[in-house]
């Protein structure tokens, strides 16, 4: 078919654009709960990043991914008609990227995912039609936007009641923020290990059964919390810096903590968000090159890793301003409570890419955040901007789809 | 310049400022304590400076006061009852105004004590600022009871600073019941104006001691919540 190798250059333009404004916003954000914690420098957030996104987008991506691309709209209709696919996924992709690098330039705490799924809708229904969008599973897609805070909330609540119940309550905190922070980190590391390995990694060739799962979930929770341990049995008490309860130095063996949840967090994300922005180019691009429109196919990795590079390329370049603003504004959150509120968005982030659910790491973050709050963990929350951000899933869902629209008209028009 | 939705769920805290005002209830207590020795000796000259120093830090605290209320908005979620707070800092800063208000009497009438006066009323004064001392040591515990989240350890230790407090409250009860009656034994010898005002002074010194043991029961209320 003429004019293919156009669209597909378009697509990679339109992804790279998205992954950009991911990293410049979404990104930088996730990673800013640690940087803003001082659990881990700019640099070193960079570096987790750029590695964890990507092991999350390849190992833990694919079902999100292939909802994005296909799971929302009925393509039957489609059969004979493969540029109208295109012009949508492109005019859907360039909408999200738009609406989000504007987001970005302004503050709106805009979520990718909210963008990315008006946008598809927008165009499904008046490109194709009202029937086209598989209503039921957008709604499925909607609930988990609710349920997924939510949930975030509820196990940050747990999870910081149990470091409250462990530790902060104790007699002498710094021996026990040292026994039982090893712990934490075989928690973190085990589940998202067992959630990405029970989903299946066939697809880079790795074939477990059950019980190796378990094995060798276990054994990498064990290495990490090893590690971990090794590392803090070298913190002393920080001289003068506290009476009895020596609260600053549990904070640095917290920090330490702190940096395999941001692994997590940037892992948890990979496996959402990263697919907002390839999801539309990978069916762009099998659409382009066999002709046809194709419900399943195979993901080129070079997408994938078209994704991760922008959106490490959109920390660096915008996403570094944000976190440091971020580091000076967020001296509350305490890598106490920074782990607890990451490591319950993570684990919830991981959980629903299994199920192919897109959701909203932004809100998950925030549901994270409020749930430590309600353990009496944060001193001051501000429940107006809270609403606000809320208040932005509704407004986002409408823009994405109204963009997205405006630029599929003008796609047809010109091609 | 970049903004970011996460900076912007996080309010500032209040216990700073909330130590910063309590600490200069503190030192008006102090500065009071110098007021009073300058009094005692009749030196005006010296009372006057020290009463203008006291008004200073007054009106300080007032202003760190305002700042306060001003940031702790209704929308705001805190692990402790945002009237608590507002009464704490009011109560707070009733400590500040009280200490001004001494200065002012004594000073506005240059209030002389008789001789025999002088050792209880100084004793009295000391017993005091020693409350309000505590009290501050106590609210001093609150940014550990917020990293601790108002559990545990360090609620059993403010819990022992705030029953000390009690302790300090009852001996400025005491002192000043017993400082009365020495008064009320010689009432007829002295010019009956002074010795309404003498009981006043008397009166706003146990307030110092009282609002102090005020400032310990509202931490309690806070940790309570």
């Amino acid at each position: 078919m003429e004019g293919m190798t156009l669209y597909i250059i378009l697509a990679a333009v339109f992804g790279l654009y998205m992954a950009w404004g991911i990293g410049a916003n979404d990104v930088a954000n996730a990673m800013a709960t640690s940087t803003g914690a001082k659990a881990i420098s700019m640099r070193q957030a960079f570096l987790i990043a750029a590695v964890f996104e990507f092991a999350g987008a390849v190992l833990a991506g694919g079902a999100v991914t292939a909802t994005i691309r296909s799971g929302m709209i009925d393509t039957a209709d489609l059969a004979g008609n493969p540029e109208l696919l295109i012009f949508g996924m492109l005019s859907a992709l360039l909408a999200a990227a738009v609406w989000l690098n504007l987001a970005s330039r302004h503050g709106w705490p805009v979520s990718t995912t909210h963008s990315i799924v008006g946008a598809i809708v927008g165009f499904a229904v008046v490109g194709i039609g009202f029937e086209a969008v598989k209503w039921a599973k957008v709604g499925t897609i909607v609930m988990s936007w609710v349920v997924s805070p939510l949930l975030a909330g509820i196990v940050a609540f747990i999870i910081f009641r149990t470091v409250q119940w462990l530790i902060l309550d104790r007699e002498n905190p710094l021996a026990q923020a040292k026994r039982w922070v090893p712990v934490y980190m075989f928690f973190a590391a085990f589940n998202i290990s067992l959630v990405t390995l029970l989903k299946g990694l066939t697809h880079v060739g790795l074939d477990l059964d059950t019980r190796q799962t378990y094995l060798l979930s276990a054994a990498i929770g064990l290495g990490i919390a090893v590690m971990g341990w090794a590392l803090i049995r070298r913190i002393q008490p920080v001289p003068g810096a506290d009476r009895d309860n020596h609260f600053a130095t549990v904070e640095r063996v917290f920090a330490v903590l702190m940096i395999v949840t941001a692994c997590s967090m940037a892992f948890a994300h990979g496996s959402n968000d990263v697919a907002n922005a390839v999801g539309p180019v990978a069916a762009v691009i099998s659409t382009a090159t066999s002709g046809q429109v194709q419900q399943t196919s195979s993901m080129p990795p070079w997408i994938l890793l078209l994704g991760g590079a922008g959106i490490v390329f959109g920390l660096m370049t915008y996403g570094r301003a944000v976190m440091r603003t971020v580091g000076e504004q967020i001296t509350a959150l305490t890598p106490s409570r920074g782990f607890a509120a990451e490591m319950a968005a993570a684990a919830t982030i991981v959980l629903a890419s299994g199920t192919g659910l897109p959701i909203s790491t932004t809100h998950t973050l925030v549901g994270a955040v409020l749930g430590v709050g309600m353990a009496r963990g944060i001193a001051a929350i501000n429940l107006q901007v809270v609403r606000n951000i809320f208040v932005s899933w509704v407004v986002t869902v409408p823009a994405g789809a109204l963009l997205s629209v405006i630029f599929f008209l003008i796609f047809r028009a010109v091609f | 310049m970049p903004t970011s939705f996460l900076a912007g769920i996080f309010g500032r805290s209040p216990v700073q400022p909330l130590k910063d005002h309590m600490a200069k209830a503190a030192e008006a207590g102090h500065v009071l304590l110098d007021f009073i020795e300058a009094a005692l000796a009749g030196d005006w000259e010296r009372a006057a400076n020290v009463r203008s120093r006291l008004q200073d830090i007054e009106h300080e605290a007032d202003r760190l006061k305002a700042d306060l209320r001003i940031r702790l908005p209704s929308t705001l979620m805190m692990p402790v009852d945002r009237g608590d707070l507002l009464d704490l800092i009011t109560t707070q800063d009733r400590i500040a105004n009280r200490a001004k208000d001494i200065a002012g009497l004594m000073y506005g009438r240059r209030m002389v004590l008789p001789d025999s006066l002088a050792p209880g009323y100084r004793r009295l004064a000391q017993r005091s600022v020693d409350a309000v001392d505590q009290a501050e040591r106590s609210v001093g515990e609150l940014d550990e009871l917020f990293t601790a989240g108002f559990r545990g350890a360090e609620v059993k230790l403010v819990e022992r600073m705030i029953t000390e407090l009690d302790a300090i409250e009852d001996d400025t009860d005491t002192l000043a019941s017993e400082l009365r009656a020495q008064v009320f034994a010689m009432e007829q010898s002295l010019p009956p104006v002074d010795v309404i005002f003498l009981y006043k002074a008397i009166e706003w010194l146990g307030d110092l001691g009282d609002f102090s043991h005020r400032v310990g029961g509202l931490l309690q209320r806070l940790i309570a919540r």
